[in-house]
């Protein structure tokens, strides 16, 4: 009986308690810089693009919302040709983040994307790809990676040493 | 008794009223509940929302309105009516001021009680024309219900009965003037006619009839559309109707200093309304036999109790 009672006593304090909504249209909540929103492709420090077009990501990608085109330029180094995320179907679980050997896809924490056609939700590079670096400033693949592209030789990367000279080991 | 001087006015005022007053209690309910959740509640169509209620309105009309071929067609349809019309004949009774009265029978407070329990076949009869187990369940738990807090509902008001000397609504009122209002001499039962007129409204922390944890909707399971909205207002119409109630026997009416009278009675019947949301809000709905127990073995007797001793003191003072 003294419970129901203090029961109603309690609710009824609630009418001084602050209201925790968030009024959303006009105050956003704050979403964290690893918030799994909108997927977009990053370039080098250097202004490269950073995507190798692995197809680890449309690989990885659960729903299969992940397209694209490898190719190469005069250089030898891969760039995806075209590349296609349809965005009515990704889940945004991430996984293609996670996949990316080259911090090349990211999610950001932008979810603001309602459109009122289902066309309009398939973004294409020219929509993926941003001018900046997301979360990883000073990363460049190229740089580390020990491949020939034009202008660096194998053993010229950083923190490579040069390669061996097989003929050099004979006795 | 009372006499209106307009009774035609009073009528339809009172029935204008109603009517908004039960639809606008849709908007009033959902922002009390959300203060006393720590949220809003529906703030954004309109100023504070207000206009949610038309939008409402507008929605509940254009919902397809189905009958399940497997109802009692005639029997599905007029369930509905039968509670609004029931509580909205519990309105003539109710003086609002001494000027604002529909007809104050000389039984005013019997017809009450006789409408109320009229309210019941609403229920009954839409769950068992819906032809389904979930509304059949709640029909006959609202029967059971209603039937057993109907019976110390009709006894708790008797010792204002008793000390009021009359059943006329009007008469209790002007008996009040004259003492003090019945809420001081009459708590017990005070409380338990509030406990019963939540039963009686079929509302929260009683709302066994439609407990959608176990029963869907209960006994209105099949409704949809209009029909359904008409249940709904026949709630809040008897939500209205049963703070006038309460407000006329034991709060004293439209008595209250400096303010008009009938800003009184609305300032007290708001208040009883904010307090049954407050109920819903806090308090979970008990076991059936829990509240069959409660009913019968807790309220009666104390009820009974309460007419024994009022009516002692009453021919002992007399």
């Amino acid at each position: 009986m003294f419970s129901i009672l203090r029961t109603i006593w309690d609710v009824f304090l609630h009418a001084f308690a602050k209201r925790v909504t968030i009024q959303y249209p006009e105050q956003k909540a704050y979403l964290a810089a690893r918030y799994r929103g909108r997927i977009i492709l990053s370039r080098d420090p250097d202004g490269g693009e950073r995507c190798v077009a692995c197809y680890l990501c449309a690989a990885a990608c659960p729903v299969d919302c992940i397209a694209l085109q490898a190719t190469e330029d005069p250089n030898g180094r891969r760039y995806p040709e075209w590349f296609r995320i349809n965005f009515s179907r990704c889940i945004f679980c991430g996984l293609c983040e996670d996949a990316c050997p080259t911090y090349a896809i990211q999610l950001t924490p932008d979810t603001e994307m309602s459109e009122y056609r289902r066309q309009d939700m398939v973004y294409e590079k020219e929509n993926l790809l941003i001018d900046g670096v997301g979360k990883y400033p000073g990363y460049n693949f190229w740089r580390v990676a020990g491949v020939n592209i034009g202008g660096k030789d194998k053993g010229e990367s950083e923190r490579e040493a040069p390669p061996v000279d097989l003929h050099s080991l004979l006795p | 008794m009372l006499e209106s001087p307009y009774p035609l006015w009073s009528l339809l005022g009172i029935l204008f009223f109603a009517l908004n007053i039960a639809a606008g209690l849709i908007w009033l309910e959902r922002r009390l509940l959300g203060l006393w959740q720590d949220r809003y509640g529906p703030n954004r169509v309109g100023p504070f929302g207000l206009l949610q209620v038309v939008a409402d309105m507008v929605k509940i009309f254009t919902k397809e309105d189905w009958i399940p071929p497997f109802a009692d067609k005639w029997v599905f349809i007029g369930a509905p009516a039968i509670v609004v019309a029931t509580v909205l004949m519990g309105f003539v009774v109710v003086p609002v001021t001494s000027g604002i009265v529909i007809a104050d029978l000389n039984i005013g407070l019997l017809f009450f009680l006789a409408m109320s329990s009229l309210g019941v076949y609403s229920v009954v009869l839409g769950g068992w024309a819906s032809n389904n187990k979930y509304a059949l369940l709640g029909g006959m738990r609202a029967a059971a219900q209603m039937l057993s807090y109907e019976v110390f509902m009709g006894l708790a008001v008797m010792g204002t009965v008793l000390m009021a000397g009359t059943f006329s609504l009007g008469g209790i009122v002007q008996a009040q003037a004259r003492t003090i209002w019945y809420v001081i001499p009459q708590f017990l039962g005070f409380v338990l006619f509030v406990i019963a007129g939540i039963a009686e409204t079929r509302r929260l922390p009683f709302d066994l009839p439609e407990a959608e944890s176990e029963l869907v909707a209960g006994f209105h399971s099949e409704y949809s559309g209009m029909k359904f909205g008409m249940f709904f207002v026949g709630e809040y119409i008897g939500l209205v109707l049963i703070s006038s109630m309460i407000t006329v026997l034991f709060l004293g009416g439209w008595l209250g200093p400096w303010l008009p009278a009938l800003v009184w009675f609305l300032i007290k019947v708001f208040g009883c309304i904010a307090f049954f949301i407050l109920l819903r809000a806090s308090l979970p709905r008990p076991r059936f036999d829990q509240l069959m127990t409660w009913g019968w073995k807790i309220m009666l007797p104390l009820a009974l109790a309460n007419l024994l001793v009022t009516g002692a003191i009453v021919v002992a003072v007399r």
